[in-house]
């Protein structure tokens, strides 16, 4: 069977290259690998995983205040995922080889890993002129008896609303002070005005945090509760006025999400967001802007406070300078400058800043109209759940696919999925946060 | 039309729709951020800016993140060939026992989502020694590459003539020469292909790479899992930032891709 | 080569000896490990997993859109991929320029082609862009309203994507074809399509098993460029896995749902197997 082509020969080229590279590759990671976080990760470097300030400029800025600020020790800053810092936490820590000295996450990345991170009680002690909420030290023991992190940075949720919408709202209206009513006939008037087209966007893409606004504001402020309310007839009446106000949302809101971008480009003028996704909305123009409290409903103005803080992995390396660092952290001086370039506000009790940069101080203006309003009723992250978190807030987004996406009769939807939350409550058996009646063992009445 | 034509016609065709997106994540990382928010976009290169492309590769441990992926995309090639070639070679060449159940094993590593054993893989190499080492996402890669170089090459050596080879050894080639001399050669298409394969899926590796190391990251490790999160316009440029050296890698084994073609396709 | 096989056994063991070994230390333990957290809970074993999987909404739906995907763009690649192998195969001008595009899609990550398809057809995306420069009003293609559109925007995307790997293979595979074969056959006369379906095509079978295989699993395995379309609006099946694991961080739903797949990937490839032993024991 002779065939056509020439039997082709490796030439002397080819092998010489492959030769070179058999033994370049080795030789290039002699020393398994280069580093990639600015430290080698030797001693006196302090490994700092966090969930926080993932985006590119973020984490540049946040990288400049650490260089700038913190002189304690040399920090080798890695943002990572959620579910990484899980992992990692997981792995390193059970494995009894820990290398990240300070793990940094929002309540609830921190809450599930309890066990896995050293009592901080002596630190929180020398704390003390901080001024931490009682709220927050609450918050980081954990519902157990020690403190489990140290508070680092809070953030809630406001409405960033373009100027050119503020012409369609309806009259008597005051935007500082919305009621759930005048928000959805503005948001109709609006999209009649403009073409049909929706004015309002919504994030409720897959990162999208659109559950934290049926957790903490529609529902609190329309049945006073978050779970033990989940299916009386005020949750109704909120899954019913959602569904009203989905209808005016740009139907792209469930690809966004953050509505920074969408609110830029103008493809919405009005959305609701995390202060820290909203920041970039303005741009260069913080004029057009205002940033306002989320509406009222009937019982109130519900919110959602975020909560971030700092724990130490047990068994980590160098603690004694990653206690220096979370020191310096919690430092006024750092707050305030976390605020003025990153947007999450100050756990400590210092005043804010008055030189803050545009957007930052529009939200910091709507973030105090919102905690000082008469009618604020103030939720909590969950206490207790830990791994269990991630599953509740899913009941809330799956109540949202069936009821808004699918058209499904609310009333059912609620009764099964309240079915999901007490299977998961009766394992736990936690006490209720706020703002449910604290004390009692949680469930759906 | 005359059948030659036809053919141009197609592969112009097929070349735009491959071509234009590949034009367009250029275009984006190549916009400023304002362009990309205006409405109609522009679809030509108006208003060239790299202040995205600057900003991202400004962020920390770009440099050591692109030497790191590149050790582990040129160690990975080398190993799962070194491992990889030679079971291909048998499950081509001999008809022996237990050879289904040996590639379906090879097959199992990529039908199971790897998420669901971060845990247990990251405490492997934490007991070895090896975690937040270029040698841990090494291995991995390696493990997640070989049943594709297994595989191909099986497929071009069954196409290999056995004769040439037997008829080598009768010469008085040992087995190893005569393999390294005819069989080599012949199959050089397909082990290039493999190469390919396991160089691009090791450049474009974000979750072993993230849950093996800490501060010794690839590139997309140290990039990727944070640019998702980031502005769009840095996205477009992290991504056309991590498209380039996988498309020079690919212009280099292209030669050996086509080398049976002889000279016409160069 | 009508005497496959039967040389003495133990070259066989020792070839792939050196994989089996690097296979089983890296990978035993993890997969017992990660396996088990679908079947086992803290109080021994359990099918409370996989009941709540199946109680899930999203599983159901994900399960049959990731049916319906593999049904319907796999065919579609595979005519494609080799529809472009056959072009090349008659030497067109610039072939190489051609032949370079259309590989490059392979060195890009499945998150980098999600964006750029998102910039291709969301709301104010490039071909919107298109339409309104020649007076066209734009489309929503992504919207949960317009499932049709959505899919098919995902089915282009990945036939993008996806189709180099399979033409790779079989244009390495096709480069094994002695040209004679396809000369005789022309000489007895012989249509084109004769000639691609009694000849080249038979001989690409190895390669094309093995694409097979390698696509079916792969896209059982990815999920980046639909969830960058479609959010969650178009679920599939892997996706769910990573939602379990790092969203509501159940590792051991998540570990029920990744094994659902394992089991359809093996069946596949299974089947795949099962072809390829039938065609080399009638060569």
């Amino acid at each position: 069977m002779a065939k056509r082509y020439e039997t082709p020969r490796l030439s002397r080229r080819t092998l010489l290259g492959l030769g070179i590279g058999a033994v370049a590759a080795p030789a290039l990671t002699a020393c398994g690998g280069v580093s990639t976080s600015g430290a080698d990760g030797g001693s006196g470097t302090v490994n700092f995983m966090s969930t926080q300030f993932t985006p590119v400029e973020e984490r540049q800025r946040f990288e400049k205040i650490l260089a700038d600020k913190v002189t304690a020790a040399k920090v080798a800053y890695n943002p990572v995922e959620p579910s990484i810092f899980a992992s990692t936490i997981q792995s390193q820590v059970d494995a009894k080889k820990v290398q990240v000295s300070i793990a940094g996450g929002l309540h609830g990345d921190l809450a599930p890993h309890g066990s896995r991170l050293t009592d901080l009680d002596d630190l929180i002690g020398d704390l003390g002129d901080r001024g931490f909420a009682s709220d927050l030290t609450e918050l980081a023991k954990l519902g157990g008896s020690t403190t489990k992190y140290i508070p680092w940075m809070q953030a809630t949720y406001v409405v960033a609303v373009n100027k050119k919408a503020l012409q369609w709202l309806p009259s008597g209206a005051d935007v500082q002070k919305l009621t759930y009513d005048q928000f959805l006939s503005w948001m109709v008037a609006g999209r009649r005005a403009n073409g049909n087209k929706p004015i309002f966007g919504f994030p409720a893409g897959p990162k999208g945090l659109y559950h934290r606004f049926f957790q903490g504001f529609l529902l609190p402020s329309f049945t006073g509760g978050q779970i033990t309310t989940f299916r009386s007839a005020e949750a109704v009446t909120g899954w019913q006025y959602m569904k009203e106000l989905w209808a005016q949302a740009a139907p792209a809101s469930t690809n966004y999400d953050n509505m920074q971008e969408p609110l830029q480009r103008g493809e919405v003028l009005v959305a609701w967001d995390h202060v820290a996704r909203l920041v970039n909305a303005p741009g260069d123009k913080p004029d057009d802007w205002v940033m306002v409290p989320a509406p009222s409903g009937p019982k109130g103005l519900g919110y959602m406070l975020v909560v971030a803080g700092l724990g130490i992995p047990q068994g980590a390396p160098e603690t004694d300078r990653a206690k220096e660092v979370i020191k310096a952290l919690t430092s006024a001086d750092v707050q305030a400058e976390v605020l003025k370039q990153n947007a999450f506000f100050p756990v400590t009790s210092a005043d804010l800043p008055s030189d803050l940069p545009g957007a930052v101080g529009l939200e910091a203006t709507a973030v105090r109209g919102q905690q000082g309003a008469q009618n604020a009723i103030a939720s909590l992250p969950p206490v207790g759940l830990g791994a269990k978190e991630g599953e509740v807030t899913q009941i809330f987004k799956n109540c949202f696919k069936e009821i808004c996406l699918d058209g499904k009769p609310i009333q059912q939807v609620l009764d099964r999925q309240a079915g999901q939350l007490n299977t998961i409550f009766e394992e736990l058996k936690v006490a209720c946060w706020r703002p449910d009646p604290t004390g009692t063992p949680c469930r759906v009445a | 039309m005359s059948r030659r034509a036809w053919v141009q016609v197609a592969c112009v065709a097929i070349t735009l729709f491959m071509g234009v997106p590949l034009y367009l994540i250029a275009l984006a990382a190549l916009s400023s951020r304002e362009s990309l928010n205006r409405f109609p976009l522009p679809l030509l290169p108006t208003d060239p800016s790299v202040e995205t492309l600057r900003t991202f590769l400004d962020t920390t441990g770009i440099v050591p993140g692109f030497v790191n992926s590149l050790t582990v995309g040129i160690g990975t090639v080398l190993l799962s060939l070194l491992i990889g070639v030679p079971g291909g070679y048998a499950v081509a060449r001999y008809a022996f026992r237990g050879r289904g159940p040996y590639q379906m094993f090879l097959l199992l590593t990529r039908a199971l989502p790897i998420v669901v054993l971060s845990v247990p893989l990251a405490r492997i190499f934490l007991n070895a020694g090896l975690y937040d080492t270029t040698y841990a996402v090494t291995l991995l890669h390696t493990a997640l590459a070989l049943p594709t170089t297994v595989l191909i090459t099986a497929a071009i050596f069954v196409g290999v003539s056995r004769e040439q080879e037997e008829a080598a050894m009768v010469f008085g080639a040992s087995p190893m020469k005569a393999f390294l001399r005819i069989v080599v050669p012949q199959a050089l298409p397909g082990i290039a292909a493999a190469a390919m394969f396991t160089f691009v899926l090791s450049w474009n590796e974000v979750l072993g790479a993230t849950i093996l190391t800490l501060n010794q990251r690839t590139l997309p490790a140290q990039v990727l899992t944070t640019l998702s999160d980031s502005p769009l316009a840095y996205r477009f440029a992290g991504g056309f930032a991590l498209v380039l050296p996988a498309v020079v890698f690919i212009a280099i084994m292209r030669r050996y891709l086509l080398n049976m073609w002889g000279t016409t396709l160069r | 080569m009508a005497r496959t096989g039967r040389r003495t056994p133990p070259a066989a063991v020792l070839l792939i000896a050196p994989s089996l070994i690097f296979m089983t230390a890296l990978f035993m333990w993890p997969l017992v490990v990660g396996v088990g957290q679908a079947l086992v809970g803290p109080d021994g074993p359990t099918t409370a997993y996989l009941r709540r999987m199946l109680d899930d909404p999203y599983f159901w739906t994900a399960a049959r859109n990731t049916l319906l995907l593999i049904v319907v763009l796999i065919p579609l690649q595979f005519a494609f991929a080799i529809a472009m192998a056959l072009l090349l195969r008659e030497r067109p001008r610039f072939a190489g320029f051609h032949f370079y595009i259309w590989v490059i899609p392979l060195a890009i990550s499945d998150l980098a082609a999600g964006l750029v398809w998102l910039s291709v057809f969301t709301d104010r995306g490039y071909l919107n862009s298109a339409l309104d420069m020649i007076g066209i009003d734009g489309y929503a293609w992504l919207s949960y309203q317009n499932p049709v559109t959505m899919f098919i925007a995902v089915v282009l995307a990945e036939l993008w994507r996806a189709t180099s790997l399979v033409f790779v293979i079989v244009v390495a595979g096709m480069q094994g074809i002695p040209k004679d074969y396809d000369e005789a056959a022309e000489v007895f006369g012989a249509t084109y399509w004769q000639r691609v379906r009694h000849v080249i095509l038979p001989q690409l079978r190895p390669s094309l098993q093995v694409a097979l295989i390698l696509r079916t699993i792969l896209a059982l395995e990815t999920f980046a460029v639909a969830q960058a379309l479609t959010g969650r609006n178009l679920p599939l099946l892997v996706g769910e896995t990573y939602q379990w694991y790092s969203v509501q961080l159940n590792p051991n739903v998540s570990a029920a749902i990744a094994l659902v797949i394992l089991a359809v990937s093996m069946l596949a490839a299974a089947g795949y197997l099962r072809l390829m032993r039938d065609q080399t024991e009638t060569r």
